[in-house]
């Protein structure tokens, strides 16, 4: 009976991963497929991973989204830093009211959001990569601070006082007491910062203007005439070099301390 | 210096580019092409085209959210069952996906869900008759579930693995059978994770056009479709954002019902 049931619940993840995984599978079957058509199997190739490299449009559209990923999880995770430090040192009220507006880009629906901004732009600079970027910024703070804030609370405060009273500086003790224990939270706010601008399409669609593409409107114009195969082979390889990247943190990081972290977060 | 002004440029930030867009996007609501006031914009949603794709996205939205409960909640509890060592390879498992761009995902299952597609080829196999899935509201809600469901998985299996094995220890020994247990104990302390993950999924199958794009062919609407096409097609940047301050009220006032609890907490539990 209790294997019976143990089985069950294996078939069933099981499920959920198949689920989960086909449409991955599919993509990475066509990285390989030596057709330009998405129905048939036209036999094993190279081809799309070697022309990929000669693609000037798609390298663009790699970079500017790289670009535009890190650059944004950078600002944000500076801004959102310093800014739950402040966060957490004000009055009840205060804290209150900003924390909720913190979870306004968050909660609110992309679209709305999207569109709020590119009326806000139009206003004061021409639609392009800076908007595209200030954009990102903006909806990639709540995720740093929402990382960082959980470490602030349970940062031992008596160790930065007994800091001071020995003759620290404020900024030496920050950064010789408080940054190491928050350490974690904020790299793990700028990993999901990171993820959530590479993943993002809606606002960018709407605050990118002609002639900046990332690969996600990149491929959201191709969707009418057909992706083109390389485009398979570039989400194939990024896709592996971060199933890599993740893995090894998983299996390296002292038996998981680092995703341990990311559970804390989510508390 | 005071330690809360580090916060400064963030609060510059927030009113610059979250307060000031929500008061110009309202603004351009209330407003027609002449400037003038007007409620047209806002109301424009209980016109027949927008009202109907209006409630079909709400049913849709419905519809996701439950499913992805129903599918959810039992891998949760599969998941935390297996008393993995290591939370993190669970969470790594269902992040994992998010990685592949997720227009090319949903593109996937229209070639999986396709007339000459991977599924009719399955069931062709075992001699199932083609299903004529392509385009159809099945479809869409196929790609919706897909693509949130990691979103409600995460939260109620964080707030599972949360509690404390004690307690149900304790509820054993004072003689309740599983049932009871998960009755009394593990469904009512795992209620808040079902809640971010209600937030989570709702919010967005609420106001996509993405997916609806892509497995509906063009030929169903939701109320995200009509509110790009406003800005994108028929250039009626009035009447697009008055469309959004509608439904960004309508999702406020949904959510204040299912929710009650604080906002940070809520905020936190995304994955």
């Amino acid at each position: 009976m209790v294997r019976l049931k143990n089985a069950f619940m294996k078939c069933y993840l099981a499920f959920i991963m198949l689920f989960l995984y086909a449409p991955i599978l599919v993509l990475i079957v066509l990285s390989f497929n030596d057709s330009r058509s998405r129905v048939t199997w036209g036999g094993f190739t190279l081809r799309w991973y070697a022309t990929l490299f000669s693609n000037r449009q798609i390298l663009e559209a790699l970079k500017t989204t790289l670009f535009l990923g890190l650059g944004s999880a950078a600002a944000a995770t500076l801004i959102g830093t310093l800014g739950a430090v402040g966060i957490q040192a004000m009055r009840k009220r205060g804290y209150q009211v900003v924390m909720s507006v913190t979870n306004i880009p968050i909660l609110n629906a992309d679209i709305v959001t999207g569109i709020a901004l590119m009326l806000w732009f139009v206003r004061f600079i021409p639609l392009g990569f800076t908007s595209v970027m200030l954009a990102h910024i903006t909806f990639n703070i709540p995720y740093v601070i929402l990382s960082v804030m959980p470490k602030l609370k349970s940062l031992n405060l008596s160790i930065y006082e007994a800091a001071r009273d020995l003759g620290a500086g404020s900024v030496y003790a920050f950064f010789h007491i408080v940054l190491p224990q928050i350490g974690s939270g904020i790299l793990a706010g700028f990993f999901m910062a990171l993820t959530m601008s590479m993943d993002d399409f809606v606002i960018t669609y709407f605050t990118k203007g002609a002639g900046v593409n990332t690969l996600s409107t990149m491929i959201y114009g191709e969707i009418r005439k057909g992706i083109k195969p390389e485009m398979y082979a570039l989400s194939t390889l990024l896709f592996g070099v971060i199933f890599v990247i993740l893995l090894l943190f998983n299996l390296l990081s002292g038996k998981g301390k680092s995703t341990e972290d990311m559970i804390e977060r989510s508390r | 210096m005071k330690r809360k002004y580090l916060s400064t440029p963030y609060i510059i930030w927030v009113i610059g580019f979250t307060i000031l867009p929500l008061v110009t996007i309202a603004a351009s609501a209330f407003t027609d092409n002449d400037d003038a006031f007007t409620w047209g914009n806002i109301l424009a949603i209980l016109e027949p085209i927008n009202r109907q794709a209006l409630l079909f996205s709400l049913a849709i939205a419905f519809g996701c959210t439950l499913i992805c409960i129903l599918l959810a909640y039992p891998a949760a509890l599969v998941l935390k069952s297996f008393r993995l060592k290591r939370k993190g390879f669970t969470i790594f498992l269902l992040v994992l996906p998010m990685w592949m761009n997720f227009i090319l995902r949903i593109l996937a299952w229209q070639m999986i869900l396709s007339k000459n597609g991977i599924l009719n080829f399955l069931l062709g196999k075992v001699g199932i008759a083609p299903l004529a899935l392509s385009n159809t509201w099945i479809a869409l809600m196929i790609g919706m579930v897909y693509d949130f469901l990691p979103y409600m998985i995460l939260p109620i299996f964080n707030a599972i693995s949360d509690i404390d094995e004690d307690l149900i220890e304790a509820a054993r020994d004072l003689g309740a059978d599983s049932g009871t247990v998960f009755r009394k104990v593990i469904f009512p302390l795992s209620m808040p994770g079902m809640l971010s993950g209600i937030v989570m999924v709702f919010v967005p199958a609420m106001t996509s056009f993405v997916i609806a794009d892509i497995l509906g062919g063009g030929k169903l609407q939701l109320i995200g479709n009509i509110i790009e096409q406003e800005f994108v097609k028929s250039m009626n940047w009035h009447l697009g954002a008055g469309l959004s301050i509608s439904l960004m009220l309508l999702v406020i006032v949904g959510l204040a019902f299912t929710l009650r609890n604080d906002m940070e907490e809520r905020g936190t539990t995304i994955w």
